[in-house]
């Protein structure tokens, strides 16, 4: 009898779940179903599934976002400046943990009071400071960029971390004659890993999709990003759906494959990173 | 012997910070010290001059109807965004750490929305409510759905509550379930010998000792939905008539498309000032209310 009631109770938890779920993934439906369709029967009824898969829409807006060379600043920026975060925003870290010199702690608190700023609020001297630096229109600009703005939470991370490691694992080596960046470099960084995991995903998740800056920074048209060419797409082809939905189905396609196998990793790092900030 | 310069304390410090820290100096200091300075002047962003102008750009700022309406806008946004997205969460938490079936690719799913740009959130939730509402509206006869979602001033608002919950519940739920884990079975089991209903256990044992994860998605949502700028110019373009334009599309606005800059570093340092302020004062209230279990 107890038995029966659990069961019960817990199938109409399973059900509203599901219905939940279902209800989330009404958006993904219509974005694909009527991304194959053609534009008089997106007007005729959205919400019909595809009588056929014209796949033309697809091609049609491949070529007019140029989505290859869109894809291709969007790996370099992100890519670029993950592996630079992590390098520099660890070495950091390590240092400010293992020298706490007034100069050093007041770097560090810096770093942690800049999280509060919100880009919005210094984007528009930035644009100064870019073309002092010729920041703009460069993929080095705003992969400097980057670095910036992703030190502090980058920094704070790994600090929280290195101060778990026991520094006598590292006197050893400097006994065995290792140089004090050997000891970074072979010890303290491998030990750091799981960490390193948790920025580097914190970190491409918004670096991918990040709009405002690249917008701000990278008006060349060669040099667009998914989300500037997605941008400037719409600007073009307004209430276009069928070319429009395509080339929002190719936009979110990579970073949605990129999370579906890195799930596991992706899930632990926003849990690791969230409980920490 | 060329190595023990390398060595020496204050190389190691230039090669271990020096990379991060010129970076930032660059980036985020310079700027932020050079917005104070110039939201003090009549800077155009053309001009090499700019000439100080005292507290004008704050009066400016402060008597400007379209800034103070985008204000109001923002602070009504985040005060239903973050409550709705954390409940939302919450429950979704709550049934993910039921046994149920299919537990892990409930999870993928709720949290899919999160990993899109705002961006693109933005232009495929204006296909659905354009076309998409429409189709379902002449199909079910339903009301809600005849309405013109985005060409209304009150619907609008509820627009970007919704596309706002849709992709921010799946990450605050990730982080509700890792607390919920961590509750002691015991104390549930043994409140619940003791005669608590469920709600009573929830609200006596279960929130008080996740109020860590409490603190941590309420300071999210919040500062999610006070710089909400890519899904609003994506959805609506802070339309229509201005109502959905929010502090951070405004300050945009008034700086890249009306190019005075003086006034717009004037606003972004009152958006500084407020963010910094809200958050504070956020973290500081809800960490007061943490017990240890």
């Amino acid at each position: 009898m107890k038995t029966r009631t659990i069961r019960l109770r817990s199938l109409s938890v399973e059900a509203a779940a599901v219905l939940l779920a279902l209800l989330f993934l009404v958006p993904f439906y219509f974005l694909l179903a009527n991304s194959v369709k053609p534009y008089a029967d997106i007007l005729l009824d959205a919400s019909s599934l595809p009588k056929s898969l014209h796949w033309d829409n697809y091609k049609k807006a491949f070529d007019v976002m140029n989505f290859m060379r869109a894809f291709r600043n969007s790996l370099i920026i992100t890519a670029t400046s993950i592996v630079g975060l992590a390098l520099f925003g660890s070495m950091a870290a390590y240092r400010m943990v293992r020298k706490p010199s007034m100069y050093n702690n007041l770097l560090f608190t810096l770093f942690v009071a800049a999280m509060v700023i919100p880009f919005q609020s210094i984007m528009i001297p930035l644009m100064k400071v870019g073309s002092w630096f010729h920041l703009v229109n460069s993929i080095p600009g705003i992969w400097l960029c980057y670095i910036g703005f992703g030190s502090s939470l980058t920094i704070f991370l790994y600090h929280g971390f290195v101060k778990s490691i026991p520094a006598e694992i590292e006197e050893a080596a400097v006994v065995d004659g290792c140089s004090p960046y050997g000891v970074f470099w072979r010890i303290v960084f491998p030990l750091l890993k799981p960490m390193t995991m948790t920025i580097i995903i914190l970190n491409s998740l918004w670096i991918w999709n990040d709009f405002l800056l690249p917008q701000l920074m990278l008006g060349r048209p060669s040099l667009r990003t998914i989300p500037l060419s997605t941008f400037s797409f719409f600007g073009q082809y307004t209430k276009q759906w069928d070319l429009a939905l395509a080339a929002l189905v190719m936009g979110v396609l990579p970073i949605v494959v990129f999370f579906l196998f890195l799930q596991k990793h992706i899930i632990e790092g926003i849990t690791a990173g969230s409980v920490k900030g | 012997m060329a190595r023990k310069w390398l060595n020496a304390g204050w190389m190691q410090q230039i090669v271990f910070t020096g990379p991060a820290t010129i970076a930032f100096a660059i980036i985020v200091l310079l700027p932020f010290v050079m917005g104070m300075y110039y939201s003090f002047t009549n800077w155009n962003g053309v001009a090499d001059t700019a000439s100080f102008v005292g507290f004008d750009n704050f009066r400016a700022a402060l008597t400007d109807e379209r800034f103070r309406q985008s204000f109001l806008f923002t602070v009504k946004l985040t005060a239903v965004a973050v409550v709705l997205t954390n409940v939302l969460a919450f429950l979704l938490a709550l049934l993910l750490t039921q046994p149920i079936r299919m537990r892990g690719a409930l999870r993928t799913v709720f949290f899919l929305p999160n990993v899109i740009g705002g961006l693109l959130l933005g232009f495929i939730w204006q296909f659905i409510f354009i076309k998409g509402f429409a189709a379902i509206g002449s199909a079910t006869d339903w009301h809600l759905f005849k309405l013109p979602w985005l060409g209304d001033e009150q619907t609008s608002f509820w627009a970007i509550v919704i596309v706002t919950m849709w992709s921010g519940a799946g990450y605050l739920m990730v982080i509700y379930i890792a607390a919920l884990i961590n509750v002691p079975k015991e104390l549930n089991e043994a409140a619940a010998i003791d005669g608590a209903t469920a709600v009573q256990r929830l609200r006596h044992i279960v929130i008080p000792l996740i109020m860590p994860a409490v603190t941590i998605c309420l300071f999210l949502a919040l500062s999610w939905s006070f710089k909400a700028f890519d899904v609003i110019l994506s959805l609506t373009k802070g339309g229509p008539f201005n109502s959905t334009e929010s502090v951070a599309l405004n300050i945009y606005t008034e700086a890249f498309q009306n190019n005075r800059y003086g006034l717009g570093t004037a606003k972004a340092f009152i958006f500084f000032l407020i963010v910094a302020a809200i958050t504070t004062i956020q973290v500081r209230l809800t960490k007061r209310r943490e017990v240890e279990a």
